[in-house]
């Protein structure tokens, strides 16, 4: 009913129910994402092991707390595949140095180090990050030898032809060239109901979200908190206009959003930790993202709309203290 | 089958360590000759009582040692017959590790009750006060773990509808309650109709968790056997902390002791069999509290089991009671594995308090993280408090942010401790916070007293130079008046003054006319 955990089997599970999103992104992105993995981990390991060593903190409890390695996780997950090796050291330099060990290391972080760095990357690098490869299916769409060359630097002087502009950016870009959602659907890079590819993608996080849901490593409120926020406001525009904005479920199949919902949005350090905080916490980042995704200046929304929540977190937890037994309800 | 509530969080241990010791009947332990019994004069909440024997003294089992003082107060008794050796400071088993007084009696292996046993009492043909005295006199306290003084609880002041008996016993380990059940159900239950004449009460739920079945049969045949209407065995589910008492109260009557309250506010009274049982042994036998169950258990102790102990008997002469340990050097501490209470000497004696002895290996201290901030220790507090932020502000000693988050609400189950991903010792903390926020308001309070003797002092001191200062006024203004009514005086002296004035007056004059020739010759010379 309440297994007994540590931190590190807390992270380990997290790390577990990526597995399935992570085979699927591969089957669509190839090796790329192993590339942006392997990478982000190195990277993060040894930003880790130099700040504690710095800090003069025992290495070996942090360094195998796995915490560092979930953030690395994240925000390779997040990056574009095949991301330039500079790109993620950068972002694992502000995710790990600023967002986490300057604030005091792990537990003290008031922001979502992953987020940080993917935030600080797409205002650096705007182009490298929206660079996504065009999920084609079949492992991807280059072999290794190419992956490395591009990863490390020589470069691919035909890149633009495997990249794309993802579902979220044509689907914004039409909207604003007076396109219909379903005019849109029909073009290249839609899938089904959601972007091409990325519908499995959502589904296969989806699926390691209800493991650890039933795991109980999470609890419910914040994954559905997050897909209630985004499923409303994106009804309720849709009802009102189906012909200026996508249905609910494009929302929902597209972009990192259930990787957001279910492993970046419940970041225990950096979410609010009562239930009724929990809950508004999650409806914020669901509204912000959709609000942010239709008329903000980027494309995906998760990361931005996860650091604006982080901030209101210390206000939700104080006023949303659970009734004590044998008190009545106060503010 | 009456309703219950159940509690909304709370823990389903996997192992509750109950079948090692609640095997066997339980065995009473007598003291030997020459064995030495330490007894605490502080064995309950309130005020310590107030010692009645003196160094040397023969005593009899059953003997008032210290009488209980001021209006929250138990007796102390010998628990077997002997010679006070000692009354000196020791080391007892409480939170402080501090020491504090105790009587030391060198049994004489007798046993010997003399005539020390009290009458019985009919308790319905007796008036509450002298039933009320009687429990207090016995020193009757709380073998719950509470230890507060049975005679004030019971000296209710609104009506209570309800008794509750406490038999949840939810602590891994502890099994006393258990096997006192099963063997002494009728005292129990006899207790507790003593208890409802007193209180007045119309119902008695007996709260016992199923996962002690001999137990429940045991009560249910004890209350079919007195056919009496008002008793109801209640099987409540095996969730921790079921047996704290505010967790009982609301999951058998759906009522919630309001914060800082006591039970009877939500219309319940809320006792343990053991307590119960002594409340019978103190009214009908006589007998005062002078021993009590208690479960010898862990996982280095070679035979596990229950014992009838006289209070005072240290914890080593428990662990030889059960075959000795398995291991040199083991780790003792008093309670269950919840809410353990580290013990730094075998020779620690039993208390009123103490329902279990772990003796257990060391634990391996397992590395302490920082918080994530999982949430997990809220997700299972049976208070609804927010055990994070209690942590956070209470190591970072923000003491008025630990009162905002009810810190005073907290009964230390240990909950939030045990799911704690970071094992941080969290109950540790908030019992520091609690004494360091009473030592505050401790200091604050004696801060307040010494100010208010001082301004007291201060306006003593005052006041008597103010008199002082009036005093000599007055005596001033009257010496005055006395001054000025002489100059006026009286009538018939005002005569007298007159016609002296008078006199005077005209000697005067005389002397003047003389004057006035001698100078005018004078004049006339010069
Ligand atoms: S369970 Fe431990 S780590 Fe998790 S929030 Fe509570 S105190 Fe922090
Ligand atoms: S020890 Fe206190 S804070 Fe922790 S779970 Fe129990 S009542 Fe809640």
């Amino acid at each position: 009913m309440n297994p007994h955990y540590t931190v590190a089997q807390v992270m380990q599970q997290v790390l577990l129910a990526l597995i399935p999103g992570i085979a699927v992104m591969l089957w669509f992105f190839g090796w790329g994402v192993i590339t942006n993995l392997v990478l982000a981990s190195l990277f993060a390991l040894t930003f880790e092991a130099l700040m504690l060593y710095m800090r003069k903190r025992p290495l070996q409890p942090f360094l195998t707390d796995y915490s560092a390695l979930l953030t690395a996780c994240l925000l390779a997950l997040a990056l574009p595949p095949y991301a330039p090796w500079w790109l993620i050291a950068v972002g694992m330099l502000f995710a790990i140095v600023l967002a986490k060990h300057l604030y005091g290391g792990l537990g003290y972080n008031p922001f979502n180090p992953a987020m940080i760095g993917y935030a600080a990357l797409l205002v650096s690098f705007p182009l490298e990050m929206t660079l996504w490869p065009s999920a084609s299916g079949g492992f991807g769409v280059l072999d290794l030898g190419s992956t490395l060359s591009k990863v490390f630097g020589s470069g691919l002087s035909n890149w633009d032809a495997y990249t794309h502009a993802t579902a979220l950016d044509s689907m914004k870009i039409g909207l604003n060239l007076h396109q219909t959602p379903s005019q849109l659907m029909q073009t290249e890079g839609m899938g089904l109901i959601g972007s091409q590819g990325w519908e499995w993608v959502n589904l296969a996080f989806l699926v390691g979200g209800a493991w650890m849901l039933y795991k109980r490593v999470i609890t419910w409120h914040i994954p559905i908190a997050v897909l209630l926020g985004l499923t409303l406001l994106a009804t309720l525009f849709w009802l009102y206009s189906p012909n200026h904005y996508p249905n609910p479920l494009f929302h929902l199949l597209s972009g990192a959003t259930m990787l957001g919902a279910f492993f970046i949005a419940t970041d225990p350090v950096t979410a609010s930790t009562t239930p009724l905080g929990k809950v508004i916490f999650g409806l914020g980042i669901g509204g912000l993202v959709y609000v942010i995704r239709t008329w903000g200046g980027y494309p995906d929304a998760i990361a931005f709309a996860v650091i604006v929540m982080n901030m209101a977190v210390p206000l939700l937890d104080s006023y949303t203290q659970p009734r004590v037994y044998g008190r009545k309800r106060s503010l | 089958m009456s309703q219950t509530w159940p509690l909304p969080v709370g823990l389903k241990l996997a192992d509750y360590h109950k079948s090692i010791s609640n095997q066997q009947p339980t065995q009473a332990i007598i003291p030997t000759q020459g064995e030495h019994l330490i007894i605490p004069l502080l064995q309950h909440s309130g005020a310590k009582p107030h010692l009645e024997i003196a160094l040397g003294d023969y005593v009899y089992k059953g003997q008032l040692l210290a009488k209980p003082q001021g209006n929250i107060s138990a007796g102390v008794h010998a628990s077997t017959s002997g010679t006070i050796v000692a009354i000196e400071p020791h080391v007892i088993a409480h939170n402080s590790g501090l020491a504090d007084l105790c009587v030391v009696l060198e049994a004489d292996g007798k046993d010997d009750w003399g005539n020390t046993r009290l009458p019985r009492l009919d308790y319905q043909q007796t008036d509450l006060k002298t039933l009320v005295n009687r429990v207090r006199e016995c020193g009757v306290v709380g073998l719950g773990g509470a230890v507060f003084p049975t005679d004030v609880k019971l000296n209710v002041r609104q009506p209570v509808t309800t008794l509750i008996l406490n038999g949840a016993e939810c602590e891994p380990y502890i099994t006393c309650d258990d096997r006192l059940m099963r063997e002494h159900a009728a005292e129990i239950i006899a207790g507790a109709q003593i208890i409802l004449h007193m209180i007045q009460a119309e119902q008695c739920l007996i709260g016992i968790e199923d996962n002690k079945p001999e137990a429940i049969s045991a009560m249910q045949q004890a209350v079919s056997a007195i056919a009496d209407k008002r008793f109801e065995v209640v099987t409540i589910p095996t969730i921790y902390p079921s047996g704290g008492k505010k967790q009982l109260t609301y999951i058998l009557t759906g009522k919630e002791v309001p914060s800082g309250g006591r039970g009877g506010d939500a219309g319940a009274l809320c006792i343990n069999v053991g307590t119960t049982r002594s409340v019978y042994q103190a009214i009908v036998q006589g007998e005062p509290l002078i021993h009590r169950y208690v479960t010898v258990s862990g996982e280095a102790i070679k035979q596990a089991g229950n014992f009838e102990v006289p209070l005072g008997l240290p914890m080593s002469r428990l662990i030889a009671a059960a075959q000795g340990s398995t291991i040199s050097e083991p780790w003792l501490t008093m309670g269950g594995s919840m809410m353990p209470l580290p013990l730094v000497s075998p020779q620690i004696p039993v208390v009123k308090a103490t329902n279990c002895l772990l003796v257990r290996p060391p634990p391996n201290t397992e590395v302490v993280m920082p918080c994530i901030r999982c949430g997990r220790c809220a997700e299972v507090c049976p208070v609804s408090l927010l055990p994070q932020q209690l942590y956070w502000y209470a190591r970072s000693k923000e003491m008025e942010q630990v009162e905002r988050y009810h810190l005073f609400d907290c009964i230390e189950c240990g909950c939030c401790s045990y799911v704690c991903p970071s094992h941080i010792p969290l109950v540790d903390y908030y019992r520091f916070a609690k004494a360091e926020i009473k030592a505050q308001r401790d200091t604050r309070h004696k801060a307040e007293v010494a100010r208010t003797r001082h301004e007291f002092r201060q306006e003593r001191i005052e006041r008597v130079q103010r008199e002082k200062a009036e005093k000599l006024a007055k005596h001033k203004t009257a010496l005055k008046e006395q001054e000025s009514s002489s100059k006026e005086g009286t009538a018939e002296t005002d005569a007298k003054k007159a016609a002296i004035q008078a006199a005077l007056e005209r000697a005067k004059a005389k002397k003047a006319q003389q004057a006035n020739t001698t100078s005018s010759s004078t004049e006339g010379s010069a």
